[in-house]
């Protein structure tokens, strides 16, 4: 059994923005492409917890959605435990989609409104037929008192919870196929503070537990950095480092990491000045040539705007910066 | 002590539902000084955004202000006619909002909207108006002003809508902002310009901001007090840095514990057991008893006040209390 | 098994069902309470009818012609029998004839609805789901539709069929021919509602978790998208009952629904209308009425269903 459980190769997607095909005729344009990811190249470990994080539009959500088969890539291969991922054979993947599974950004957009408890976490029992008949709800039972709920809530709708609650039945639908990989989608940012610390925990134990793996989707990272081992910092679709977990909040390399990291707010009132950033993401339909950051970088020099930066390793992280690589920061 | 800018009293607002009158905000009192910013925060359903709203007159019905007072330097504002308040935001009380796009009518330009502002509040004419929405454009970090002043909102991006709705809500000087939310919608990087903008262009126009975040490194690099509500109830309120390494409250205390950080080393999370009650289920007593690690008889029973501890601080807990009881000793 | 893994019982349905937020709104609006009552009564009156009609409008033995033209409350001037509402030329009595005529009315407008439902969602989830040419060919097939009068549509579908069924037939079959053509002029709204619907709810996250897993887009169709856009359906097919009904008045009363032999209440409008000016003014005025209350309180129904359901207004 190989240590790899997920590997990514040359991830790349576009999605067709173009105008109505009448309207591109009249007024003389040409088809337009978004380039949400582009050639992302990683590997995850199992039992680890491997994050990604970047800004709106980075890309983060089409690179998940991709490994689970809600979208298909343009470009590139998936590989799940030595199984390249083929996801318009059914029947090949009946057996390897019951080992991973999602939990989404939004708890109440992820239940169906309609189903009782009960029934949501045990559709994914019921599809992959794991049990039958009265033990399906005998499983339910226990999957709710694992997440800190009890059995008897699976009677009642998915309205009749809190933000925190619900996701908890999230994570119990999730846990229900007994995956060895879950995609936790930006799972705590629509809860509040206290409850983000709650699911967080549970995430860690329901790990130890179940000998999970996660890769885990977040634009914040504190909670980055307190869940995972190794990150992949995403920007305008591009990995543009990844690292050892703790290595990138105290030595991180590629300029946009560093300018992440200042731009997190400071609750230890340490009087740290967050050093300004400049300017916005731009727009990815006409990203900049080369390095897609040289308009906000610092270190941007001639060869930034010409050539795109390839990841190459160096102290333990792979960085794609030509400043780095030229050992100038 | 001067006079307050802002004086909330016990403030009350009532939703009347089917099921019974819920109390959104229950008794909250809190003032603001001159030039102050004061954070606001609570998980949602706390009632910060209520108080936002309770305060400019713009709770949605059937939501009503159900009792206490609010004072803006002196003048009672709770009770004014429709146009009166009308007359009072935008020239007292600036507004930001989370979402850029609802601060601003996509069909006019920014010049149109600024000049407009700027016109119903002050007796200027029209040129000097608009060298005074430019000026305000620029100060608030858009780059060619004078040019893109004659945009619409839909050509800036998200972080420069936010800009021009901070230009917005300081047209008319007023004496206080309220900014509900400003950064949440916006990206990490983009976040500290905004605050950092808002922060600074108010402290130069000593205008005082009510600032309302869910996010406590916002309020901690910002705010010079704050505020913790909690159910509808003031939980704690006191000088951020007191209040953010030294919280009193129960609540408080778990809420800061809660909250993954840079520096911090511990594997695991301290979390808040249970959630906070909905507004038709709080619990007899302290509203955060059930979930609180140092709960005793007196909490389940009597409603704490709130109690000062000296230096503009004051907390709503018995463990507080001269005549702590034995029960309270943990 | 432990107590913790037992399950109770959902609470019924039936205490939900009082408890709803739409169960409320009914409650505490008049409109809709007598709105409502009227559409049951008349559905009632128009189920019951074999038994509690006091005559046989179908049963032509039971007719005597010189029972004709009797006034409501009347004694007629040869037999003496007395009739609540009167009778027409025939010497059918007007009473039942309605009751009769409105079960012949509520049975197509039902049929209808129910055809263009099944007919408009099954389009309008196919284009929504699937998108591309399925939903360009179905929406385009509606945009054309929707832009002739649905009457006429209906006038359309049923001269064509009545040209292909042969003559013995067409007195039993008009009453199908008759739904369909109502139910094909109908489900364009359906369709775009369910579309438009289905567009939203397909990307919400309960769906892309059903899609994680694999299940068939077929069952996530039915069991996860379609409950989910049933509200703003019920809407349209309450408003759209009073409009097949009236359809179906409009195109009896024009001689191309049903035969005379079954009277609706637009036949029976039909009938009317030609001894209005002979001074038979009960013959046109009881089925009109009927149909009036029939339709107004199904749309107010309607209306009030709408508003129910959406939650900006509550």
């Amino acid at each position: 059994m190989s240590d790899v459980l997920l590997k990514v190769e040359g991830l790349t997607r576009y999605f067709d923005v173009s105008k109505p095909w009448l309207n591109r005729v009249i007024e003389r344009e040409d088809k337009q492409f978004l380039t949400a990811t582009a050639d992302v190249n990683f590997e995850i470990k199992r039992g680890e917890t491997f994050a990604l994080v970047g800004e709106s539009g980075s890309g983060k959500s089409t690179i998940a959605k991709m490994i689970v088969g809600l979208l298909e890539p343009s470009e590139g291969k998936i590989t799940f435990d030595g199984q390249e991922m083929n996801f318009a054979s059914g029947a090949a993947m009946r057996t390897l989609r019951r080992r991973f599974q999602m939990i989404f950004q939004d708890p109440f957009a992820s239940l169906n409104p309609r189903w009782h408890v009960g029934d949501i976490i045990a559709e994914p029992i019921r599809t992959f037929g794991l049990a039958k008949g009265r033990d399906v709800m005998r499983e339910v039972g226990r999957l709710l008192d694992t997440v800190g709920l009890s059995a008897a809530d699976a009677a009642k709708f998915p309205h009749e919870f809190s933000g925190g609650q619900r996701q908890r039945i999230a994570i119990a639908r999730a846990l229900s196929s007994k995956p060895e990989f879950i995609v936790c989608d930006e799972p705590t940012s629509a809860l509040d503070v206290s409850v983000q610390a709650q699911i967080l925990n549970l995430m860690r134990d329901l790990q130890d537990e179940f000998g999970l793996t996660y890769l885990l989707i977040s634009h914040d990272l504190s909670v980055v950095r307190h869940m995972s081992n190794r990150i992949g910092v995403l920007y305008l679709g591009r990995l543009v480092e990844v690292a050892e977990g703790k290595r990138l909040f105290t030595n991180p390399k590629h300029p946009y990491s560093r300018m992440l990291l200042d731009a997190v707010p400071d609750l230890a009132l340490s009087g740290r000045r967050r050093q300004q950033v400049e300017g916005e993401i731009p727009n990815p339909i006409n990203p900049p040539p080369g390095c897609t950051f040289h308009p906000r970088c610092p270190h941007a020099f001639e060869r930034c705007k010409r050539e795109i930066p390839q990841p190459v390793a160096a102290d333990g992280s792979l960085t794609a910066c030509f400043a780095v690589e030229e050992g100038r920061i | 002590m001067a006079e307050p800018l802002l004086s909330v009293r016990d403030l009350i607002v009532e939703f009347p539902t089917r099921r019974g009158t819920l109390r959104a905000l229950d008794k909250v009192s809190f003032d603001i000084q001159e030039g102050e910013v004061l954070g606001m925060v609570g998980e949602s359903g706390a009632g910060k955004s209520i108080t936002g709203a309770a305060i400019i007159g713009l709770i949605e019905p059937p939501g009503r202000i159900a009792g206490g007072e609010i004072w803006l330097r002196g003048q009672r504002i709770d009770n004014l006619s429709p146009e009166a308040m009308r007359r009072i935001r935008g020239k007292r009380i600036g507004m930001v909002f989370q979402d850029p796009l609802t601060s601003l009518n996509p069909l006019y330009t920014v010049a149109q909207q600024l000049i407009e502002t700027i016109r119903t509040h002050m007796d200027i004419s029209e040129k000097a108006a608009r060298a005074r929405a430019v000026a305000l454009l620029d100060r608030v970090g858009i780059p060619a002003a004078a040019r893109r002043i004659d945009d619409y909102p839909h050509h800036f991006s998200g972080g420069m809508r936010q800009r021009v709705v901070i230009a917005l809500a300081l047209c008319a000087e007023p004496e206080l902002v309220l900014a509900d939310e400003p950064t949440t919608a916006l990206d990490v990087s983009v976040q500290a310009q905004i605050i950092d903008v808002l922060k600074e262009i108010c402290a130069e126009r000593g205008a005082a901001v009510m600032l309302i975040t869910h996010d406590m490194g916002v309020i901690a690099e910002t705010a010079d007090r704050v505020a913790v509500l909690y159910a509808g109830r003031l939980a704690e309120i006191g000088p951020v840095r007191e209040v953010i390494t030294a919280a009193e409250h129960p609540y408080t205390q778990g809420l800061m514990g809660s909250i993954p950080t840079l520096t911090q080393t511990s594997d695991r999370l301290v979390q808040i057991p249970g959630s906070m009650p909905r507004l038709n289920a709080i619990p007899q007593g302290c509203a955060f008893n059930p979930r609180c690690p140092k709960v005793f008889d007196r909490c389940r029973v009597d409603r704490p006040e709130a109690i000062d501890r000296g230096g503009r601080r004051r907390v709503a807990c018995w463990l507080y209390d001269g005549v702590k009881q034995e029960a309270g000793n943990v | 098994m432990s107590d913790k893994t037992q399950i109770p019982a959902p609470r019924s349905w039936m205490f939900r069902a009082w408890d709803s937020d739409v169960a409320y709104s009914f409650r505490t609006s008049p409109v809709a309470i007598v709105a409502g009552a009227v559409s049951l009564l008349i559905i009632l009156l128009a189920v019951l009818a074999p038994w509690i009609a006091p005559h046989n409008p179908y049963d032509p033995s039971s007719l005597n012609l010189m029972d004709g033209f009797t006034p409501p409350m009347e004694p007629n001037a040869f037999t003496g029998n007395v009739y609540w509402l009167g009778t027409d030329n025939q010497g059918r009595d007007i009473f039942s004839t309605l009751l009769y005529g409105a079960r012949i009315s509520l049975f197509v407008g039902f049929a209808a609805v129910l055809f263009a439902m099944v007919l408009g969602i099954s389009a309008g989830l196919a284009a929504g789901y699937r998108g591309g040419w399925v939903d360009s060919l179905l929406m385009r097939v509606a945009d054309v539709q929707l832009s002739f009068p649905s009457i006429l549509i209906a006038l359309l579908i049923f001269g064509v069929a009545r040209g292909f069924i042969p003559p013995a037939y067409r007195e039993t079959m008009a009453i199908w021919v008759l739904i369909v053509a109502i139910g094909l002029s109908d489900w364009v709204q359906y369709a775009r509602v369910v579309r438009g619907a289905t567009m939203v709810e397909k990307n919400k996250e309960y769906v892309q978790a059903a899609r994680v897993i694999g299940a068939h887009p077929l069952k996530i169709l039915v069991r996860h998208i379609l409950p989910n856009v049933m509200g703003p359906v019920l809407v349209i097919a309450t408003i759209g009952l009073a409009l097949a009904i009236i359809a179906e008045a409009t195109l009896s009363f024009l001689g191309v629904g049903v035969p005379p032999t079954q009277p609706s209440l637009g036949t029976l409008i039909r009938i009317g209308q030609q001894y209005l000016f002979s001074g038979e003014w009960w013959i046109l005025l009881f089925p009109s009425l009927t149909l009036l209350a029939l339709a107004l309180a199904v749309n107010l129904l309607g209306d009030w269903l709408r508003d129910a359901l959406n939650p900006r207004l509550r």
